[in-house]
């Protein structure tokens, strides 16, 4: 087709449609937002562009008679280990528009992924594994800074505390969603979050977009972002929250240092009246550790470290696969620096970004974290399919987008359940995890790097994450 | 005849320090246990936990036993009493110079033993009684008690020949490589009396044996014995090392002795509340507390969570003033309570107390959780 522009040529999918299944019902066509299908008069059936396909499979997966299948174009150029399709579109991009790449979700190039390299034991005689459907197994958690030592009275054999605790978030498993800003998603999946997170008793976290004011009263279950943008935030919006969390975009113009930080906080933890732990999120990046040590230094409770694996709504193609270290180790690097310091005890530490299932998020915690941040996962949950086309705002699946159209795609009652029923049966999972290693609470996890062997890393990977080699 | 390898002291060493810390292997083992207490403090024959200890046999396979005893040294008891085992004498003449640059030694003697048929290749066997210097050479800013364990840690970790195994006052540890009736045979237990006495068998599954790796471990005036494993190790140790702890023996056992030092002696807990630490409420229970109380044990797992003892054990501590025995949450290691007159009785199997107190007043197998604290009256 040479009037096309070099670039659409060369296009990821094809949609592929069975005459004989199709019915021309055209509900492929108005299911699309980016415009593939159409109806082509003169030939009286549902035709498609190929080109402008993102691999989204709305269309396969609304198709009534499921007559669609979307393929990956098998058009190839000619082999090239270094020249990889991948970076020759690239080019033809750039070349075509002058512009940045755009990418939406997290880092899909082809790191090594820890997490998969990382297994979890098993008891076995010695010490007998426990059943969670017949013995308690406890998942609760407390995120915020604890005293190194209580002092208790005694009185009629009871104990009593003597010591003034700071503010503490409680979750009843250690999993939270993810900073996703109303913008990036739409009302629905806020509600939806803000519901679950309600049902379950954990918190969701409002992304930097603001919060509106019927979410307020699910303020117990939130944690409210104060983002370099700082949209929205006010002191109604600091105050609807169990949590707030200060994020570290390029840059906070008033967060030029670690002092600066340190103002931030405490000017938060003012507005709040103490009453809320104060989070800082980083991204994991080489001196993470040293970062957050600083970070906890300056007063927060909470640190939160985002891996690249992380999603996002729009970045450039070339920062969201390029900057930073994988998570596993910067949450490894950062939890035993805390320890090496002896301020392990005085925030805790939550990692976030590219959490698949719940062997990940036990590992996490193995290595160290206290909970996790999902994202992309409860995206998942809804529909997401990882097109990573969030940046044009055309999700036809209704999550990243706020055409009204779209956005009624999510019943947000429907997506709380779906939200609701991941995390439960992540739970389910993470308590068998737990019993098979003999465990049944998980703080007795946390941190438990005993738990996890290697395969497959070097000397200096297992320096880092503390972890002995499988067979040892 | 025990035909095994045995480690001696400088080989053990060896394999634990050639290793980075992660890099360690932990000891896993099964366990027999005995503990008496005298309420009034009278003296209680060491033929008594020899006798009980010795009836729970099958609960060891010959890779240790070992005993902890307390006011066998009245006329010492004034004095730091470090018992030490030394592969050689040049081992033991390297740790006695450094021991007499920090203490004042008044007496030095060897731990009587005899020969014994089942105990075999013993290393040197030694005990100081001990004062701290007036002017310390160094750790001056140190309470008396921090300067002692900092010497006895120093002296392990610097002497590869040689190790501390109790250095308690007016107390002492007897430990060793073979069956335990063997040991306290070897080590004329039958000659000591004391009032508090605990006892080990034990039955290691993944080391090869040597002298230290028996129970009891001790530090200060703290005896463990202890039977389970602890599947929350890694995290316990970490903790420990935040606490400036190092965790050289990787045993279970070691990382119990060091927590029990920093809540109680160090965090100021007392006994319960430190049982607490190791075996706390579920949730669920403390949710049906009193406001106050459950504020008290909701803060205590916030705090201590990673003191948390996860996984099956009975354990007996003693200090000079107590003996304690506490079990896992959910009860996965056997632990029986009895009394009869001012004497008080723990041990994993009741047979074990039958044999020295055939008619117990009450005899109970404690609770999940639930520490037996027996403390002396006066």
């Amino acid at each position: 087709m040479l009037y096309r522009p070099i670039n659409q040529n060369y296009h990821d999918f094809i949609v592929q449609r069975d005459r004989e299944l199709c019915i021309n019902c055209r509900v492929c066509e108005r299911q699309c937002s980016y415009l593939v299908h159409y109806w082509d008069e003169n030939r009286k059936q549902v035709m498609h562009d190929n080109a402008k396909c993102v691999g989204c499979h709305r269309c396969e997966a609304l198709c009534p008679t499921g007559a669609i299948v979307i393929r990956h174009n098998p058009s190839q150029f000619r082999e090239n280990s270094h020249w990889k399709p991948w970076f020759i579109k690239n080019v033809y991009k750039q070349a075509d528009g002058g512009g940045v790449l755009l990418g939406a979700m997290g880092n899909p190039q082809p790191y090594p992924i820890y997490w998969d390299r990382l297994l979890l034991d098993a008891s076995q005689v010695t010490n007998p594994s426990i059943d969670p459907l017949r013995e308690p197994m406890e998942l609760r958690t407390y995120l915020g800074s604890k005293p190194d030592s209580l002092e208790f009275e005694e009185k009629e054999g009871k104990p009593s505390l003597k010591t003034k605790l700071s503010p503490q978030i409680k979750l009843n498993y250690p999993i939270m969603f993810s900073a996703m800003s109303y913008g990036s998603i739409n009302f629905n999946l806020h509600i939806a979050m803000a519901r679950a997170a309600t049902e379950l008793g954990i918190v969701y976290n409002t992304g930097e977009g603001g919060l509106h004011p019927d979410l307020y009263q699910y303020g117990p279950n939130t944690i409210v972002q104060v983002a370099s943008g700082r949209f929205g935030v006010h002191r109604d919006y600091l105050n609807a929250a169990e949590g707030s969390d200060a994020l570290s975009p390029a840059p906070h113009h008033d967060i030029y240092s670690i002092e600066d930080l340190r103002q931030l906080i405490y000017a938060l933890k003012e507005a709040t009246e103490y009453r809320v732990p104060v989070s800082v999120k980083i991204a994991a990046v080489h001196n993470a550790a040293a970062i957050a040590s600083g970070i906890v230094r300056a007063g927060a409770d909470i640190v939160a470290v985002d891996g690249f694996r992380g999603g996002t709504g729009a970045a450039p193609t070339m920062i969201r696969d390029n900057v930073g270290i994988p998570a596993e180790l910067a949450l490894a690097a950062i939890d035993q620096r805390l320890r090496d310091e002896g301020i392990r005890n005085r925030a805790s530490v939550v990692i976030a970004g590219g959490i698949r299932c719940s062997a990940d998020v036990v590992k996490a915690i193995a290595l160290g974290a206290d909970a996790v941040y999902i994202g992309s996962a409860a995206l998942v949950a809804v529909g997401c399919t990882m097109c990573q086309r969030c940046y044009t705002g055309k999700c036809p699946w209704g999550i990243a987008t706020n055409v009204p159209s779209l956005a009624r795609r999510q019943n947000p009652e429907i997506a709380k359940q779906k939200l609701v029923n991941l995390v439960r049966g992540w739970a389910h999972e993470i308590e068998e995890m737990l019993g098979g290693m003999g465990l049944n609470s998980i703080e007795s996890l946390r941190g438990n790097r005993e738990k996890l062997r290697a395969v497959g890393l070097n000397e200096v990977e297992l320096d880092i994450f503390g972890v002995k080699p499988a067979g040892r | 005849m025990l035909k095994e390898r045995i480690y001696s002291i400088s080989e053990y060493k060896q394999k634990i320090f050639s290793q980075k810390e992660y890099m360690r292997e932990k000891d896993i083992s099964g366990c027999g246990l005995f503990g008496v207490i005298n309420k009034k403090g009278q003296p209680i024959s060491g033929c008594v936990p020899v006798e009980a200890i010795a009836i729970q046999h099958d609960r060891g396979n010959g890779l240790g036993g070992g005993f902890a005893a307390y006011g066998i040294y009245p006329d010492l008891a004034d004095k730091y009493a470090f018992h030490l085992m030394c592969d050689d004498q040049h081992s033991l003449d390297q740790a006695e110079s450094l021991l007499k640059k920090y203490f004042d030694i008044h007496l030095s003697e060897a731990i009587p033993t005899r020969r014994t048929l089942n105990v075999m290749d013993s290393p040197i066997l030694w005990r100081f009684f001990l004062t701290v210097k007036k002017d310390r050479p160094s750790w001056n800013f140190l309470s008396e008690e921090d300067y002692v364990v900092a010497v006895v840690m120093l002296v392990n970790k610097r002497v590869p020949g040689a190790y501390i195994f109790s250095s308690g006052k007016n107390m002492g540890a007897f430990k060793g490589v073979g069956f335990p009736e063997d040991i306290g045979e070897f080590y004329r237990l039958d000659e000591y009396k004391g009032h508090i006495w605990t006892a080990h068998n034990r039955f290691p599954t993944n080391t090869p044996g040597w002298w230290g790796g028996a129970h009891p471990f001790t530090i200060l005036d703290w005896s463990i014995v202890h039977n389970g494993e602890i599947s929350s190790y890694g995290i316990n140790k970490r903790y420990l090392c935040e606490h400036k702890y190092e965790c050289t023996l990787m045993t279970d056992t070691e990382v119990v002795a060091y927590l029990l030092d920093l809540l109680i002696r160090k965090h100021g807990l007392s006994k319960k509340m430190a049982c607490k630490v190791f075996a706390p409420p579920f949730w669920d229970e403390i949710d049906r507390m009193e406001a106050e109380e459950r504020e008290a044990y909701t803060a205590l797992r916030m705090v201590y969570g990673s003191g948390l003892l996860n996984g099956p054990f009975a354990i007996l501590f003693a200090d000079h003033k107590s003996l304690v025995g506490l079990n896992d949450r959910i009860k996965l290691r056997p632990l029986i309570v009895a009394e009869k007159g001012d004497e008080v009785f723990m041990a994993s199997e009741d047979c074990s107390i039958r044999s020295v107190c055939p008619d117990p007043e009450k005899l109970w197998a404690p609770k999940a959780g639930e520490p037996v604290i027996v403390e002396l009256e006066n």
